[in-house]
């Protein structure tokens, strides 16, 4: 199990510093350079820039060096948490990110714990009771939920609740509470504004999983060890629990980790229609602006996110399967 | 049919025994399917895919918008980039056909026209639905000029109103005057041919790709493992963003039309190569193409021959799979405004203008490109998955 | 006399669909006797599985249509009516693992792979017994051992996939014996084992049910297997018994035709063979010398070596011209390994392998060049085991048997067409199959067109890997009298690989026994099956069941 840890850290570090330069090559895509920009912005905003600023600034980032250099330059500054500065919000970007980023994160991880809450037992009543009325809803249901976009199902549930029951669901507090200290008021105002995206956010998500679940539990429910476990004497109920379920449940938790890049996906258009304080909007505007070192760190940090994700359910998956565990050929 | 063995076998062989097909003895197995002994894969396929109600009314449905999109200035009414600032957000107008007058009534097509009211509180103007006022509308009416395909000037539309200046909204105004309907109708043909240009391109890749590993093996399969995984494991829609907002914005519609394509299709390949590879692997063990090779066959001819025909309709539920994913993706760029910008319409160009609250509670019409896009995946979702279902007619 | 257990009366059993439904079986009635062993013997589709499921009431999605099954108790002198309970109620979970077992087929399949095997045993005594969850360990450890598994302790802990084979189905034996059941009922259960580990299982169930008084209700398609074990016999086809009787009078004074039709397809080993004994020729067209071949272990990074396979080991044999010449051995003998390499699929790490052509010349068959000229496909030419995969679905049997004529510029066009009419009736097809799809066809038809398919280039050397094993008795038994006239007629060799006995005795001129990758004794059929020199020759010979109750040797 240890060795089955250290080779996925190992993959997982590789895999970041292989996006670390994709991103790179990303940032370098649009033409000219930080500085360039950074002037560009202050001027738009109506300051000047000395000599020496910008001089400081090229050899920070080390922008007349050859491209490795600047690589390393700006993998180090990120890796020491220095993101740059921001103008539109006149603070470090770093001071940005500890704010929101505890938003963000409470986001994806509720929105996870949702998604399968929900989304097991209905695609276990759907796989066992097929045909039913209830899977076909289910299914349709399902359908739905991965066909809406995200942004779209979430302007339509702005507009219904407006329209018709003049509630306004942007942002994740009233005004009255927004930077208040944390009590049981600011806590139901929360829960009153959070649902939106919650729902939104887990719908696509918690469709993928059903339909994973369906399937898989649809193939194992017809594999004879469920005929024994029957001609043993169990329930109906503990044979399908114990046995089907149990197995497909496997596959249901390695696809957990390939749901997460959908999950912050989908939540990051979410949070800017909604209008979230999380890291969302940040990014949007840093790409519209063209504020590419910005975005890079973002995207950097959601794909540290992602990673650590399909890491955990790597994890639970070797914890959970035998086979995989005691390293049986052929268990995959 | 009988089986016969040699006719004068010798009475101590064991084996002399008739048996007919229909009962033939001892033998009953399910996986015999004599009544439909000639037809080949594609119509085992087809018969199977008709039995799915749902995929096959979801090919009506993708037919229907194939069809707006390729004849696309010839079913909008007005043109889409035609402003006229008398008329912003004007509603929907229901489409009648039966006119009743005084005097009877007859079978001819009709709206209803607009009085404008002012609304006292926010003293704004707003269009209502006039039951006063009728506008009459004919087929084939000729209005306004485009070329059909892209190649044939005229300019006979399918409906129009009668007298050209009269206003004809079938889905409503948007901010500038714009028909929304006629709008919707061009945005198809760039929604839905961004998605095929796309799933195209990730077919080339993925075919390619994903054959070369499965056939080949080895550590190019090794090494294209590792990058899928590498892929799939980046949040697509931050890495998507990223590359779109690199673009110069200098460039021409055009281009960045097929620069968003390319993009999309770079991190769609992945899916194609993970089916792909995954046949061949499956493939390669088969005895049948074992006794290809025995019976003398080239590495090419066992492949084209022999392998291809085994994948291809798995190829084709994957791309079906794709398209919907890749429209979607290019919605949402557009509508964060990271995409394809105006004057391109797509659908999620069109819908960047539903963004704000007020604007939809006033005209909710905005959000009709959005039903779009849902009909559309749905339909193609259903499709694929009937094609899934009846991609593989020798399934055990 | 024994007491009556299980009276089953008129059972009926039926599928519904959508436009109706199929019978599975129907007016299907039988004893069980404690002590005694009652074999349902028939070919695929004969409907004894269903009968077996329907004794539980566990035959979903079919449903029982009518008829009666009683459970007596013997003691209490109570009945029990099985047929009309629910399903899902207590009364018939109550006996269900209780008081009528099962055991199924497939080990591997059969066991939960995520649980242990301890849980699994534990959870069934835990069901139905009134014990703590030590005790119910402490009688888990007792029911393996029971089954003879050694270390007990320390087995109850490990996973199904840990186990081998035999004691895979030793462990689901152990599970349906926890509590100690009145009526064992087994499905198959030694089908998928090799002879040897089935003649163990097969002492192992006759020990069991002597020491607990059960009764037993074995599936089997193997009438050798009945005629060492059974007591009663019930012959099933189409859904129906068409005999049953004491295993003596079946047997010896048959009264229905389809169970003498099965006696005669069962080769047992007192089957006339059809071997023979003296070479025609001297000519060798195939010989080996030392042949070795390992496969690499399982590297893992980070990992230990996991060790290699030894699949071929100094193998050394001949192939004559017109000569038959068997290669029997158990699963991870290396017999197909052996055809693979003589096929140049793999090539040999010592030895050598040599083809002589038809011309006078020689191929190394262990070098991968010698294949590129497409000779030694023309001359050496293979029949797989599966008549499902060995034929491309997508492909019209006239393409099929065409492709090795037109990829080698024989032929095409309209001769193409007749020559492939003409092989087809050679095998016993008419000419008009070749326009239709493999799916129309069965096991048996299917093997004749892969059969068609290998003589297409008339050639003098076959391989024939496990052709016949996947065809039920009688249809196996017409291949092999096909192939035999082939051979007379085509003038052909023919390297027959299989795993059962009885058919290399009728089949074969000469054997080879490998075991573990060495050849451990070559001879004659008759010799190697009369009179076995080597120890695991003679271990292999007094395995395999003899078809004739009055010669029972497994379970003495």
């Amino acid at each position: 199990m240890l060795t089955y840890l250290s080779r996925r850290l190992v993959t997982m570090i590789l895999t970041l510093l292989a996006l670390s330069v994709v991103v790179f090559i990303v940032i370098q895509l649009p033409p000219g350079d930080f500085v360039t920009s950074y002037i560009a912005s202050l001027s738009a905003s109506g300051e000047s820039v000395d000599q020496d600023t910008i001089i400081a600034l090229r050899e920070r980032y080390k922008l007349d060096s050859p491209v490795l250099v600047q690589y390393w330059a700006w993998l180090s500054e990120i890796l020491v948490g220095n993101f740059g500065y921001s103008f539109e919000m006149q603070r470090p970007v770093s001071e940005i990110f500890s704010q929101r980023i505890g938003v963000s994160l409470a986001l994806e991880l509720t929105a996870v714990v949702v998604m399968w809450a929900v989304s097991i037992p209905i695609g276990i009543y759907s796989a066992v009771n097929q045909y039913s009325v209830g899977d076909y809803v289910a299914t349709i249901l399902g359908f739905l939920g991965l066909a809406i976009p995200n942004f779209l199902f979430a302007l339509v549930l702005m507009y219904i609740c407006y329209n018709w029951f003049g509630v306004t669901i942007t942002g994740l507090f009233s005004p009255e509470y927004m930077n208040a200290r944390w009590s049981l008021d600011r806590f139901l105002d929360f829960a009153s504004h959070v649902w939106a995206p919650i729902l939104v956010i887990s719908t696509a998500g918690a469709a993928q999983l059903v339909r994973v679940l369906r399937a898989n539990l649809l193939d194992e429910l017809n594999k004879p060890y469920v005929l024994t476990a029957r001609a043993k004497g169990l329930t109906r109920r503990r044979m399908i629990w114990r046995y089907p379920v149990r197995v497909a449940m496997n596959p249901l938790v390695s696809t957990i980790g390939w749901v997460l890049p959908t999950v912050i996906s989908s939540s990051f258009v979410t949070a800017i229609v909604l209008n979230l304080p999380t890291l969302s909007p940040i990014l949007l505007r840093a790409l519209l602006s063209q504020d590419m070192y910005l975005a890079g760190a973002l995207i950097m940090f959601m794909g540290l996110l992602t990673l650590v994700g399909t890491l955990i359910s790597d994890l639970l998956l070797a914890w959970i399967d035998p086979r995989i565990r005691l390293g049986m050929v052929g268990a995959n | 049919m009988s089986l016969i063995t040699s006719a004068d076998s010798p009475e101590d062989r064991i084996g002399a025994v008739r048996d007919t097909p229909e009962a033939p003895v001892g033998e009953v197995d399910p996986r015999i399917d004599a009544s439909h002994g000639t037809e080949s894969q594609w119509q085992l396929i087809r018969r199977r895919f008709a039995k799915h109600r749902l995929a096959v009314i979801s090919l009506w449905i993708l037919g229907l918008f194939v069809l707006v999109a390729v004849f696309a200035g010839f079913v909008a009414p007005n043109d889409p980039g035609d402003v006229k600032a008398r008329y912003t957000y004007a509603p929907p107008q229901a489409l009648h056909f039966i006119d009743r007058s005084d005097d009877g009534w007859s079978i001819r097509p009709y709206v209803y026209g607009y009085k404008v009211e002012i609304e006292p509180e926010a003293l704004r103007r707003t269009f209502v639905i006039d039951e006063e006022k009728k506008v009459y509308l004919t087929f084939f009416k000729r209005s306004w000029d485009y070329k059909l395909f892209g190649l044939i000037p005229t300019d006979i539309h399918l409906l129009g109103p009668e007298k050209t200046r009269d206003p004809f909204y079938l889905f409503g105004a948007d901010r500038l005057g714009r028909d929304m309907f006629s709008r919707l109708v061009y945005g198809t043909q760039i929604s839905l041919s961004v998605g095929l240009v796309g799933v195209i391109m990730s077919l080339v890749l993925g075919v390619i790709i994903g054959g070369a590993a499965g056939y080949f093996g080895g550590w190019f399969d090794a090494v294209t493992q590792r990058a899928i995984e590498f892929l799939r494991s980046l949040p697509t829609i931050p890495l998507w963003m990223g590359l779109a907002a690199a673009m110069p914005s200098d460039w021409s519609p055009l281009q960045t039309y097929f620069a968003i394509t390319l993009i999309l299709s770079f991190l769609g390949w992945t899916e194609l190569a993970r089916v792909v590879r995954g046949r061949f692997l499956a493939l390669n063990g088969e005895d049948y193409v074992a006794a290809a090779r025995y019976d003398g066959c080239s590495h090419l001819r066992v492949i084209v021959r022999h392998m291809v025909p085994a994948f291809t309709s798995h190829i084709i539920t994957a791309a079906s799979l794709a398209v919907p994913a890749m429209i979607l993706a290019e919605t949402a760029l557009s509508f964060l405004g990271l995409g394809l910008q105006a004057p391109v319409i797509s659908w999620g160009v069109l819908l960047q203008e539903a963004q704000n609250i007020r604007t939809l509670a006033t005209a909710p019409w905005l959000l009709l490109p959005g039903a779009a896009i849902v009909i559309a995946v749905l339909a193609m979702n259903f499709i694929g998955d009937g094609l899934r279902d009846a991609a593989d007619p020798y399934a055990k | 006399m024994n007491d009556t257990v299980l009276e089953v009366r008129g059972l009926s059993v039926a599928f519904p669909h959508r436009k109706g439904e199929t019978t599975a079986i129907s007016d299907v009635s039988f004893d069980l006797k404690l002590g005694e062993t009652t074999c349902f013997v028939g070919e695929s589709g004969s409907g004894k599985s269903v009968t077996a499921r329907a004794v539980l009431n566990i035959v979903e999605p079919a449903v029982i249509k009518a008829g009666a099954i009683n459970l007596v108790d013997v003691q209490a002198g109570q009945k029990v009516e099985l047929s009309g309970l629910d399903p899902d109620g207590a009364e018939i979970r109550a006996v269900r693992g209780a008081r009528i077992a099962m055991i199924f087929q497939e080990p591997m399949s059969s066991l939960s792979p995520v649980h242990t095997i301890g849980q699994q045993i534990i959870e069934a005594i835990l069901l139905h017994q009134d014990v703590d969850s030590a005790g119910a360990r402490a009688k888990a450890i007792e029911a393996l051992r029971a089954v003879q598994i050694a270390n007990p302790e320390e087995a109850i802990d490990k996973y199904p996939f840990e186990y081998s084979g035999g004691m895979r189905q030793r462990a689901m034996i152990a599970m349906a014996l926890g509590c100690e059941p009145d009526i064992l009922i087994a499905d198959e259960p030694t089908t998928a084992l090799d002879v040897t580990t089935q003649a163990e299982i097969l002492k192992l169930l006759k020990g069991l049910q002597e020491s607990r008084d059960m009764a037993v209700m074995f599936i089997t398609h193997d009438m050798g297997v009945v005629a060492e074990i059974a007591d009663q016999v019930v012959v099933m086809l189409h859904g129906a018994v068409v005999e049953t009787g004491p295993v003596d009078q079946v047997f010896h004074a048959p009264s229905h035709a389809y169970t003498k039709k099965l006696l005669r397809a069962s080769m047992g080993l007192d089957e006339a063979p059809h071997g023979r004994s003296t070479p025609q020729s001297d000519e060798v067209l195939i010989e080996t010398q030392c042949l070795s071949l390992a496969f690499p272990s399982k590297k893992k990074f980070l990992k230990k070596l996991t060790g290699g396979v030894q699949a071929l080991d100094n193998v050394s044999v001949e192939l004559r011209r017109g000569e038959i010449l068997g290669i029997v051995g158990e699963s991870g003998s290396g017999k197909t390994t052996l055809a693979r390499v003589l096929m140049g699929r793999f090539q040999p790490q010592e030895g050598r392998a040599v083809y002589h052509t038809r011309d006078g010349g020689t191929k190394n068959l262990t070098d991968k060049a010698s294949f590129r000229d497409g000779q030694v496909y023309r001359e050496m030419r293979m029949i797989f085991q599966d008549p499902y995969g060995s034929l491309n679905p997508r492909m019209t049997v006239e393409q099929i048997i065409g492709e090795p004529l037109l990829v080698n510029g024989l032929l095409k066009g309209a001769a193409l067409r007749k020559r492939v009419g003409e092989l087809l009736e050679r095998v016993g097809l008419p000419a008009s199959a070749m326009e239709r799809y493999p799916h129309a066809f069965s096991g048996g038809q299917r093997q004749r067109i892969g059969i068609a398919r290998a003589i297409a280039l008339d050639p003098r050397v076959i391989i024939a890997d496990e052709a016949t094993s996947a065809l039920d008795g009688s249809i196996r038994a017409q291949i092999l009298d096909l192939l035999l006239d082939l051979r007379d007629e085509l003038d052909l060799a023919i390297l027959f690989i299989a795993h059962d006995i009885g058919v290399v005795r009728y089949f074969c001129d000469r054997v080879a026994v490998m075991h573990k990758g060495r050849v451990v004794e070559t001879g004659t059929a008759v010799q190697i099956c009369d009179t076995p020199q080597d120890p695991y020759t003679q271990r292999l010979i007094s395995a395999v069941p003899i078809p004739d109750p009055r010669k029972r040797h497994l379970v003495a």
